[in-house]
C-alpha cells in the first residue's frame, strides 16, 4: 500500500499540471506567465483548497453523528450558510467579506445544530434514515431561502452559491480558501478525539473525553469549512460523502492517517471536475459542481449498493 | 364514512373553481374567463395527476413516505425532453404540434421509467429506506445529468427546452392541455378499472401472488400510469415535489381506507384542491404568484419529516 503514495501525488501533480495548461485562452501568446499568476494558478489552488475543506468536513460530519452516509450537504449546513448570507445582503449589503463569512459561518453552525437534534430523534438502527431527513432538512431550509429570495428579488444572487463553479476564481478573489489548510492542520492535531467521537457519546465519555465540547470544536469547524467554501466558490454537493468514503474503503479507518488522503483525495475529485467541465466544451466551461454532482450521485449509488448488508441493519 | 369524502371533495373543489373563476371579474369577461379557465383546467389536471400517481406509486413501492417526485420520474422527464432537442435539434421539436409532441415524450417516459423504476422496485423491495434512499440519489444523478446536457446545448435549442420545462400556469398551450387532459383521464380510467387489484397488490408481493394477483404485472402496468401523470404535471408546470405526498397523505388520512376506488379519486381531489386553493390565495389575495410551489415544498417536506419521525418512534 505505501507504494499508491507516490503514484496519488505524481496523479495530482499531472492533474495539477494539466488544469494550469487548460482554458480558454492559450498560454503561448504574449502574457502566459501573467495569465499564470492571475488566473490559473488561483484557479488550481483554489479547486484543490474547496475539495480539500469538503471532504474534511465530511468525515468529521460522518464522525459526530456516526454514519458514513451523511456529508455537510445532507445537514442542511450549506442552505443554512445560504439563509445567513441571504440576511447579510438584505441588511447590510456592502459588509466586507469577512463579515459575511463570519455570519454565514454563524448560520451554518446554527442549521448544523438543527440537524444534529433532529439526528437525535431518527432510531440508528438503520443507516439510510439518518441522510433522507437531512435531505429534506435541507430541503426545508433552502425552500426558506429560495422565498425569501423571491420576495426579495435576489434570485439570481441565489444561483451563484447554489452552485459551486471556479470560473470567477482571480488572484484577490480566493485567498480565504488558505484557511482551509490552516483548519486541517487544526483538525489533523484533534484527530484523535475526533476518532473517539464516532465511537458515541458512553464510549467516548468512558474514555475520558469532553464529548459536548469536542463535538462543538468538530461541529464549529465543518461550519467554518462550509462556509469558507460556500461565500468563495459556491456549494459542491456530494464531496465530503465521495472522498471520505472512498479513502476508507482503500485505507481502512485510520484517521489520523487518512486525513492527508482525504483531504488531498477531496481536492483531487474536484479539480478533476474543473477540469473535465473546461474541456468537455471548449472553449465554453460546466461548472464543476454541476459534473461532480453527476460523478458524485453515481459513486453514492454504488456505496449504497456494494456496502455489505448487515444482518438485520 | 369513507366513501361519503369523496362527493365532499368535489363540491368544493367546484365551488373553489367557480370563486377562481369569479373572484372580482370584471370587462371584458370572455377574455378573462378564458384566460382563468385555462389556468384553472391546467391547475386541476396537475394536482389530480399528481395525487394519483402518487397513490398508486406508494402502493407498489409499498411504501407511504415515497412519491415519484421523491425518486426522480420529474427528472427523468426534463432528461427526456433535453435529449429529445439535443437530438431532433431545436428547430425540429419546434415544428412538432404541442400535443403530438406531448403524446411522444409522455410514452418515452412511460418506456423508460418502467424499466429503470421497475428494476429498482424488484431489487430493493425488502429494503424500503435503502430503496427511497436509491430513488433521491437516482433523482439527483438525473437532475445533474439533465443540467449537464443543457449546459452542452446551443442556447437556442435551450430555449426550446427551457419553454418546454418552466412553462407556468401563466401561459399554458392550449393543444397540450387538450392533449395532457385526455392522457390524464385515460390514466385514470384505467387505474380506477384495475383499482381492486391494486387493493390486493398492496398486500405485498408474496401474499398478492398466492391471492392469485399476476403481481409483476400489477406493477409494471401501474409504473406506466404513473409515468403518463408525471409526464401530464410535469409537461404542464414542472415539478413540485412534495404535492404528491400532501395530497397522498392527506388522502389516506380522510378517507382510512385501503380502498383504490376511493383512495384514487380523494387524492386527485385534494391534489386539485391544494393547488386551485394555493393560486387562488397567492395570485388573489396575496398578489404574487409563483412562491406557491416553494410554499407547497416547504409544507410538504415538514410533513415527510414528521412522519419520517414519526414512525422511528413506534
Amino acid at each position: 500500500m505505501r507504494a499508491a503514495w507516490p503514484l496519488f501525488l505524481a496523479a495530482l501533480a499531472g492533474l495539477s499540471l494539466l488544469s494550469l495548461m487548460i482554458g480558454a485562452a492559450s498560454l503561448s501568446d504574449g502574457d502566459g506567465g501573467w495569465l499564470l499568476m492571475v488566473s490559473r494558478i488561483p484557479r488550481t489552488a483554489a479547486a484543490l483548497l474547496a475539495g480539500a475543506g469538503l471532504a474534511l468536513a465530511g468525515v468529521v460530519v460522518q464522525q459526530v453523528v456516526q454514519n458514513r452516509l451523511v456529508e455537510p450537504s445532507l445537514t442542511g449546513t450549506p442552505e443554512a450558510a445560504m439563509l445567513g448570507l441571504l440576511a447579510v445582503t438584505l441588511v447590510a449589503p456592502g459588509m466586507a467579506i469577512a463579515g459575511k463569512m463570519l455570519i454565514a459561518a454563524a448560520a451554518a453552525l446554527v442549521g448544523m445544530a438543527g440537524f444534529i437534534a433532529l439526528s437525535e430523534r431518527v432510531p440508528r438502527s438503520d443507516p439510510m434514515l439518518l441522510p433522507i431527513v437531512g435531505l429534506v432538512y435541507g430541503g426545508i431550509l433552502g425552500a426558506i431561502g429560495v422565498w425569501a429570495a423571491w420576495l426579495t428579488d435576489l434570485m439570481q444572487y441565489l444561483g451563484t452559491w447554489q452552485l459551486g463553479e471556479f470560473s470567477g476564481v482571480m488572484i484577490g478573489r480566493y485567498e480565504w480558501l488558505w484557511a482551509v489548510a490552516l483548519l486541517a492542520v487544526l483538525l489533523w492535531v484533534v484527530a484523535d478525539r475526533i476518532t473517539i467521537l464516532g465511537l458515541g457519546e458512553a464510549q467516548a465519555r468512558s474514555l475520558g473525553l469532553n464529548y459536548t465540547q469536542t463535538r462543538g470544536l468538530g461541529l464549529v469547524i465543518v461550519s467554518v469549512l462550509t462556509a469558507l467554501v460556500m461565500v468563495t466558490v459556491g456549494a459542491f454537493p456530494f464531496v465530503g460523502l465521495v472522498a471520505p468514503n472512498l479513502v476508507s474503503r482503500w485505507r481502512g479507518d485510520n484517521l489520523r492517517a487518512n486525513l492527508p488522503l482525504i483531504a488531498l483525495g477531496g481536492g483531487f475529485l474536484v479539480l478533476a471536475a474543473d477540469v473535465i467541465g473546461r474541456v468537455i466544451r471548449y472553449p465554453f466551461e460546466i461548472p464543476a459542481a454541476t459534473v461532480f454532482g453527476v460523478f458524485g450521485a453515481a459513486v453514492f449509488l454504488w456505496l449504497l449498493h456494494a456496502a455489505p448488508r448487515r444482518a438485520n441493519g | 364514512m369513507a366513501d361519503r369524502c369523496v362527493p365532499w371533495l368535489v363540491l368544493a373543489l367546484v365551488v373553489l373553481s367557480v370563486g377562481f373563476l369569479a373572484w372580482h371579474l370584471r370587462a371584458p369577461y370572455g377574455f378573462i374567463l378564458e384566460l382563468r379557465g385555462t389556468k384553472l383546467a391546467a391547475l386541476i389536471c396537475v394536482g389530480a395527476a399528481t395525487g394519483a400517481a402518487t397513490i398508486l406509486f406508494q402502493t407498489v413501492a409499498m411504501n407511504r413516505l415515497l412519491t415519484p417526485g421523491i425518486v426522480g420520474f420529474d427528472a427523468l422527464f426534463v432528461l427526456l425532453q433535453t435529449l429529445l432537442v439535443v437530438s431532433l435539434g431545436g428547430v425540429g421539436v419546434a415544428q412538432l404540434p404541442g400535443a403530438l409532441r406531448f403524446v411522444v415524450e409522455a410514452l418515452v417516459l412511460m418506456a423508460a421509467a418502467t424499466a429503470l423504476f421497475g428494476v429498482l422496485l424488484r431489487r430493493d423491495a425488502s429494503d424500503v429506506t435503502r430503496m427511497i434512499l436509491t430513488g433521491v440519489v437516482l433523482g439527483v444523478l438525473l437532475r445533474g445529468l439533465a443540467s449537464v446536457v443543457q449546459r452542452m446545448m446551443d442556447p437556442s435549442e435551450f430555449a426550446v427546452v427551457q419553454q418546454a420545462m418552466f412553462a407556468s400556469f401563466g401561459r399554458v398551450d392550449v393543444g397540450q392541455l387538450v392533449a395532457a387532459a385526455l392522457v390524464l383521464l385515460a390514466a385514470l380510467g384505467w387505474a380506477m378499472r384495475m383499482a381492486p387489484a391494486l387493493d390486493v397488490a398492496g398486500l405485498g408481493r408474496g401474499t398478492a401472488r398466492g391471492l392469485g394477483l399476476n403481481h409483476d404485472r400489477v406493477v409494471m402496468i401501474s409504473l406506466m400510469l404513473v409515468a403518463a401523470m408525471i409526464s401530464v404535471s410535469t409537461a404542464l408546470v414542472g415539478p413540485i415535489t412534495f404535492l404528491g405526498l400532501l395530497a397522498a397523505s392527506l388522502a389516506r388520512h380522510l378517507t382510512d381506507t385501503h380502498r383504490h376506488t376511493v383512495l384514487i379519486p380523494a387524492a386527485a381531489l385534494i391534489g386539485a384542491l391544494i393547488l386551485v386553493a394555493g393560486q387562488f390565495v397567492f395570485e388573489r389575495l396575496l398578489g404574487s404568484q409563483s412562491a406557491l410551489a416553494v410554499v407547497v415544498e416547504l409544507f410538504g417536506g415538514l410533513l415527510f419529516l414528521w412522519l419520517v419521525l414519526r414512525k422511528g418512534k413506534r
